[in-house]
């Protein structure tokens, strides 16, 4: 029994079910989080066994340790204890999808080489025997050295199995069997480690002879995680290294895997036998349908079309909800409390900035749902494979599609579905480019600049100028995104690549208590660490909008002067106290620089507070234009923009040259506080958001400017 | 003339001769090892990526590394 508490690491391929073992040895005692500095997830639990407290680390998903990704290089770093905030576990549980023996063994048989205590979990044996393939525990566990144990972890009973293997597991056991290297690849690996690894790398002892085998293939070690002080002379020593295995009539980067499978081969030639099966299974039978060339892509559509139904009809009665819920919050606490700024910052600030989050969480709920729903079946992947072809030819990935239509319900939730992209520049260019698809938030505000300044002439009997033009946004922001992302592929240094081979897991009916538990966690992670910043930012807005307190006079003809000759509308006081506070000024301000796009101070105000969502806009212009009642007015609020004139020239202050500069604007410009928010949170950095901001706000100015200009010189 | 499975226009079997190039070590490692024999199941609309089966289970490659596989003629 082992009654010291362990920490034990879950090592395997990715689709193993070993998150599925995760969560069911941990239930809810799990945090997740980032890596520190990177994206990749950090999932740690705890585990009570017999009394006893362990501590189970999930590690990324990995085919070897000789990584070529991000993921596989953190499972590889944690298991040599060469990550910052990990000790080396103390025992390691390598799962093994049973069905597909001979790779899954390929990783288990280089953990094995690390000299840390492991556990062979052979898990899926039902899906294993469904498919003819009879495995016998006893006899791999026997030629490998190691102690094995197989389950189906969709059993609740075999986890306890499980259990009970891990608290009899004996640590002093002796060190596992291991695969041979030949002589020629023996010789390159000491000269390796005794020249090179060694003298000036601090990797610890036990993972020294898979870093010369990484180093080996690899041809050099670009994208290691060490310095050295003396590259030039590693790069020899690795050279030499190769040479070596090249004389001795073998390929430096086929040398290692073609013995370890070797060694793989003899230990289950017996243990494993494949019973005669009829070629085609279930899962083949789906995919000649689903991944057909001409029924694929329509399936995917109807599936995509089917997904985003479901999350603006579903999400919109909860999101209408707690809107409700927070102004009426608010209106309470507006009326409880003694007026003055506390209340002010409590209503405006506080209370609206978090309503400000909360209101994202249905759609991240609904989308994240049915996104585990189609990665648990199996199908996330097919849908991959068949956009493929289309989406590399504008830069981006078959796994883009899902996040990138995301986009048009909310870039929030598009965002965070990237991380199905596992190819790190991919996913940078998906993000980069997601904003350009049209929100929901943007709906308000060409549906009141359509509304005002686009007649709704019949266009070729059926259509109307209004709703073509609505299309046309939306037609628009999907060019802008393939434009930016052809030109970002040619940008972005292509770094180390990541080959795209992609595995096609066997269909199966998803997990549900993993599908609610990781749909759940997406919604937390959002609320806790993108909603910080939003509220942080909401309260800056608000400050902006709400400071400096002024009063407004009882006489104010002459006072409008001092801004706009042509504001003689009757002010009420909301609106003096907006033109009055920093956002007024300020949007007062940038007016000569927004002007040759056709903006006046008052769309300037606008695009400052849009800044917390874009359709804050419509609000804003509202209460610029003194309309008292806020909501579903904006009849009123159109006639009234129509009806500006410009004193000066006697021309109307909006002309549809102007509204059309302002819908491309919103179209392009990066004008979300809570996108930035997430960015950051992605990409664990504020490099991105900044160069999201940049570009995209550069973007929306030329193009309205150019759309302006011309427009209104035609 | 060596024949790569990019070459490949119909779904069949093959067995795999050499393989190649700069993600030499990572076919490798998912098993598609010289000797062994892959089944080409189909191709994406655009003709690439392919699917294949080795060694059980299904596995998608674009065209730059069904390049990277020499098969047997």
């Amino acid at each position: 029994m082992n009654k010291e508490p362990l920490s034990i690491a879950l090592v395997g391929n990715p689709n193993t079910g070993k998150s599925t073992i995760f969560n069911a040895l941990t239930g809810l005692r799990q945090k997740i989080a980032n890596y520190p500095g990177i994206t990749v997830e950090r999932k740690v639990g705890t585990t009570i066994i017999g009394g006893v407290l362990h501590k189970v680390i999930d590690l990324p998903g990995a085919y070897s340790l000789n990584y070529k990704k991000l993921d596989e290089r953190i499972a590889y770093e944690t298991l040599i204890g060469s990550y910052e905030h990990e000790e080396v576990p103390d025992l390691v549980l390598v799962v093994v999808d049973s069905s597909n023996l001979d790779r899954n063994l390929y990783l288990a048989s280089q953990v094995m080489d690390l000299g840390i205590p492991v556990m062979l979990v052979l898990n899926m044996t039902d899906v294993a025997e469904g498919k003819g393939i009879k495995i016998n525990p006893d006899l791999i566990s026997s030629s490998l050295g190691i102690p094995v144990v197989a389950i189906s972890a969709k059993n609740k009973t075999e986890i306890e199995k499980l259990k009970g293997e891990i608290s009899n597991f004996d640590l002093s056991k002796p060190e596992a069997l291991k695969w041979n290297p030949d002589d020629s690849l023996k010789e390159a690996m000491d000269l390796l480690i005794n020249d090179w690894i060694k003298l000036h790398t601090d990797i610890p002892d036990r993972a020294q002879a898979i870093e010369a085998l990484r180093l080996i293939s690899e041809g050099d070690f670009k994208d290691a995680f060490y310095t050295f002080e003396d590259e030039g002379k590693g790069r020899a020593t690795i050279r030499k290294a190769q040479q070596i295995i090249e004389q001795g009539g073998g390929n430096p980067m086929a040398a290692e895997v073609l013995l370890r499978y070797n060694f793989i081969g003899e230990s289950t030639s017996e243990a494993a036998t494949h019973s005669a099966q009829s070629e085609v299974s279930i899962t083949d039978r789906i995919d000649a349908f689903v991944t057909h060339k001409v029924a694929g892509p329509v399936i995917f559509t109807l599936v995509l079309l089917f997904m985003f139904q479901a999350i603006f009809s579903w999400a919109t009665p909860f999101m209408d909800m707690i809107d409700l819920l927070f102004v009426e919050g608010g209106n309470w606490v507006a009326n409880t409390l003694p007026d003055g700024m506390l209340n002010d910052l409590l209503v405006d600030g506080v209370i609206a900035g978090l309503g400000g989050v909360v209101i994202f969480l249905p759609q991240i709920l609904f989308l994240f749902f049915f996104i585990y729903i189609l990665e648990g079946t199996g199908y996330m992947a097919r849908a991959a494979f068949v956009m493929d072809g289309f989406m590399t030819k504008v830069g981006l990935h078959g796994r883009s599609v899902v996040p990138l239509m995301s986009g048009f319900a909310c870039a929030i939730p598009g965002i965070m579905a990237t991380r199905t992209i596992e190819n790190w520049r991919d996913r940078i260019i998906t993000i980069m480019v997601l904003p350009f698809m049209a929100c929901s938030a943007r709906l308000p505000v060409y549906a009141l600049m359509i509304a005002a300044f686009i007649p709704s002439t019949t266009v070729l009997g059926i259509f109307t100028l209004q709703g073509i033009t609505f299309f046309g946004l939306y037609i628009f922001g999907i060019v802008m995104a393939v434009f930016a992302a052809v030109v970002m592929k040619r940008i972005f240094p292509t770094g180390q690549q990541t080959p795209f081979i992609m595995e096609l897991p066997a269909y199966k009916m998803p997990k549900w208590s993993v599908v609610f538990q990781n749909t759940a966690e997406r919604g937390k992670v959002f609320i806790t660490e993108a909603g910080k910043i939003i509220v942080a930012i909401s309260i800056v807005l608000w400050f902006l909008a709400s400071f400096p307190k002024t009063e407004m006079p009882q006489v104010v003809q002459s006072e409008s002067t001092e801004y706009d000759s042509s504001f003689d509308i009757t002010e009420n006081p909301e609106s003096y106290q907006l033109r009055h506070s920093f956002a007024g000024r300020f949007g007062k301000m940038i007016e000569p620089v927004i002007e040759p796009l056709g903006f006046d101070w008052k769309i300037g105000i606008g695009l400052i507070t849009s800044f917390a969502a874009r359709e804050v806009m419509v609000g804003t212009l509202n209460t610029i234009y003194s309309i008292e009642e806020e909501d579903g007015e904006s009849s009123t609020l159109k006639e009234k923009l129509i009806n500006d004139v410009n004193p000066e020239t006697g021309k109307p202050v909006y002309s549809i040259a102007t509204a059309i500069s302002l819908m491309i604007f919103f179209a392009l410009a990066m004008q979300c506080m809570s996108t930035i928010a997430i960015v950051k949170r992605e990409t664990n950095s504020w490099k991105w958001p900044t160069a999201m901001f940049v570009y995209m706000t550069a973007l929306a100015y030329i193009s309205s400017f150019i759309a302006f200009q011309i427009g209104s010189n035609l | 003339m060596a024949l790569f499975l990019s070459d490949i226009s119909s779904p069949d079997t093959y067995r795999v001769k050499n393989i190649q190039g700069a993600d030499t070590t990572r076919l490798l490692e998912m098993g598609i090892t010289p000797g062994i024999d892959l089944k080409v199941v189909r191709k994406a609309p655009l003709g690439f990526p392919i699917e294949i089966k080795v060694r059980g289970y299904l596995l998608t490659l674009r065209e730059s590394e069904a390049k990277c596989i020499e098969i047997e003629g």
